[in-house]
């Protein structure tokens, strides 16, 4: 019997190293560093923000280079979405929804940039640049003064107007599962 | 018969078309009597060779149907160029699984024409292991097909104000198709990297130039369901509907289904993407706007006869689509006199969960103007809401989830009409 149980024991013990090693044919590895060069989401708390800043004067130069073909003159009147004004109207017949009146995080809005625009030449604005028409954005909708500058640490603490706006559906505000 | 559908193969029941019969052998009788003696096999071409085999199969030189690009609501008839989705012939579709090419379209900067050699997935975050995966290592691993449907969330924003009653059923309703889906559960990929208990949110990113990305909760119902797909009908996915890689998640918005995968990043709170905050959220009347509606609500329409059809007095087939996003359809009603009263339609089967399920209905039309209006029921309890209570609830702005029942006003012509209710 003793063997027996010592066969048992050791298919077991055989089926979990089969199981593990098969496991770890899948794949291989990713090294921080590469990581680092797909990792761009940025979370309301800053998190995944990278060093560097911008100003809005800056920001200026870099939108009318880049942004005003589609976004307009100060972030209205082009062809692609308006980015400016509209506060007050979310609640009337034609609400217009834009980053000063609708959008509740600035960090989202540095986000955006850094992964899908220019919408034709995406990633080719740097860290700095792309902090600088952040707040050229933000300075038209009247959240930074002209004279502004943003990083890092400053970024996630300008508050947006709609930052209480939304409402999360009930069942994904507390989540549970069994994994 | 309508006319869009005069071609399709009947698929009635002999029951019915006897008890059809009895009831109208007066009209229909002399209408089949006349169309039979203007007919004869006489005038049917002859039999010829046809054209040599070939490596795949084409439509019909007699077959006309597409997808057509469209923008936001109203903005329709536009140059490919400003298109931002492409809507599915609904009326044109038999069964409920749609083809490949016809499979509605949604995509955000264009279709990237990616190399599978040289796409990889990258997994990270809440986890013990960072892995990159190449598309061999994704097609070696344990697979599952799954029959579900896909839906815009932007479906049927046409209605939201006012009705266009020029619109078709594929302008109204075509951001919506079901599909075989075939690629690794997305709990494998889990275990694979032994995600931690307190990542309860997944950030999935494409590799199209947008970069779309989309915070997911990790429910055991999302755990369980979603697929990292690599196969549609049977077939690699096509570039506009992903390849070589996404995300598919059976019941829910179909931004979430991320295109072009390239990232899944496990975290302990929504990343808050652009998409999430000012994109697809519905913004209801007082100003506030509701934020992960992410369930595709129990929806259904009419397909035929449907927007811009015109039919005859006598015998009509009433079909259409039903689906939930909660579970399996579990009936369908059909009003042909506005909502005053209802019968339930007969449905396809198999009948499967979080998949389009055809249903239809013998009708004999009597020549009254009137409206005709489809609405359904989950296995969940979910029935389609009419519109009033959908503005009720949403307002008019919300953009999104519009999944009221779908009137069409029928004239004393027989013309078919898109109207409100």
């Amino acid at each position: 019997m003793s063997s027996l149980k010592a066969l048992l024991a050791g298919s077991i013990l055989a089926g979990c190293f089969t199981a593990t090693a098969f496991a770890y044919d899948f794949g291989r590895p990713a090294t921080p560093e590469e990581i680092k060069l797909w990792d761009i989401d940025v979370r309301p708390d800053g998190k995944g923000l990278p060093a560097g800043s911008g100003t809005v004067l800056d920001g200026k130069t870099i939108y009318e280079e880049n942004c005003v073909a589609c976004h307009g003159v100060n972030g209205q009147g082009g062809i692609k979405d308006r980015l400016v004004g509209g506060q007050g109207t979310l609640t009337s017949a034609r609400p217009v929804k834009t980053v000063g009146s609708f959008w509740p995080y600035s960090t989202t809005l540095f986000d955006y940039v850094r992964r899908a625009m220019p919408y034709q030449a995406p990633g080719t604005l740097g860290v700095d640049e792309t902090y600088a028409v952040t707040a050229y954005i933000l300075s038209l909708n009247g959240l930074l003064p002209e004279t502004g500058k943003l990083d890092k640490d400053s970024l996630p603490k300008v508050m947006m107007p709609n930052r209480d706006g939304f409402i999360p559906e009930p069942e994904f505000r507390t989540i549970t599962n069994s994994k | 018969m309508t006319q869009d559908i005069s071609s399709a193969p009947r698929q009635r029941e002999p029951v019915s078309r006897r008890r059809f019969l009895t009831a109208t052998a007066g009209v229909a009788g002399a209408a089949a009597a006349g169309r039979a003696y203007a007919d004869t096999l006489a005038n049917v071409p002859a039999r010829e060779v046809g054209e040599p085999l070939s490596g795949s199969s084409a439509r019909s030189q007699y077959v006309a149907i597409s997808r057509i690009p469209e923008a936001g609501p109203g903005m329709r008839n536009v140059d490919p160029t400003d298109a931002i989705n492409s809507k599915t012939p609904l009326h044109k579709l038999m069964g409920s699984v749609t083809p490949s090419d016809l499979h509605y379209e949604r995509s955000h900067a264009g279709i990237p024409s990616l190399d599978p050699a040289k796409h990889r997935l990258l997994i990270h975050g809440m986890a013990k292991k960072s892995l990159v995966l190449t598309m061999d290592d994704i097609k070696a691993m344990p697979s599952v097909s799954r029959i579900a449907f896909l839906e815009c969330t932007g479906n049927g924003w046409e209605n939201w104000k006012s009705a266009d009653q020029n619109l078709t059923v594929q302008n109204t309703h075509g951001l919506i198709s079901t599909h075989e889906w075939t690629g690794v559960p997305l709990s494998f990929l889990i275990d694979l990297i032994g995600k931690e208990r307190s990542s309860i949110w997944m950030l999935a990113e494409g590799g199209d130039a947008a970069g779309v990305a989309r915070s997911i909760p990790l429910t055991d119902e999302v755990m369980a369901e979603a697929i990292i797909a690599y196969g549609q009908n049977g077939e690699p996915l096509r570039p506009a509907h992903g390849f070589p890689l996404r995300l598919l998640i059976p019941g829910w918005e179909g931004n979430l289904s991320i295109k072009w995968l390239r990232r899944l990043k496990f975290g302990d709170q929504p990343f808050m993407t652009r998409w999430e905050t000012a994109r697809y959220t519905q913004l209801l009347a007082n100003g506030k706007a509701r934020q992960f509606q992410l369930v595709q609500e129990v929806n259904s329409v009419i397909t035929a006869p449907s927007g811009m059809m015109q039919i005859k007095p006598g015998y009509n087939r009433i079909t259409g689509l039903a689906w939930s996003g909660y579970g399996a359809i579990s009936g369908v009603e059909i009003s042909t006199d506005g909502g005053r009263s209802w019968k339930a339609a007969q449905l396809n089967h198999p009948v499967l969960p979080k998949a389009q399920a055809r249903f239809q209905m013998d009708w004999v039309w009597d020549g009254k103007p009137t409206k005709i209006v489809s609405r359904s029921t989950d296995d969940k309890g979910n029935v389609q809401p009419d519109r009033k209570a959908v503005i009720e609830r949403m307002g008019t702005n919300a953009l999104f989830h519009y999944n009221a029942q779908q009137s069409w006003s029928i004239d004393e012509k027989g013309m078919v009409r898109n109207v409100l209710a």
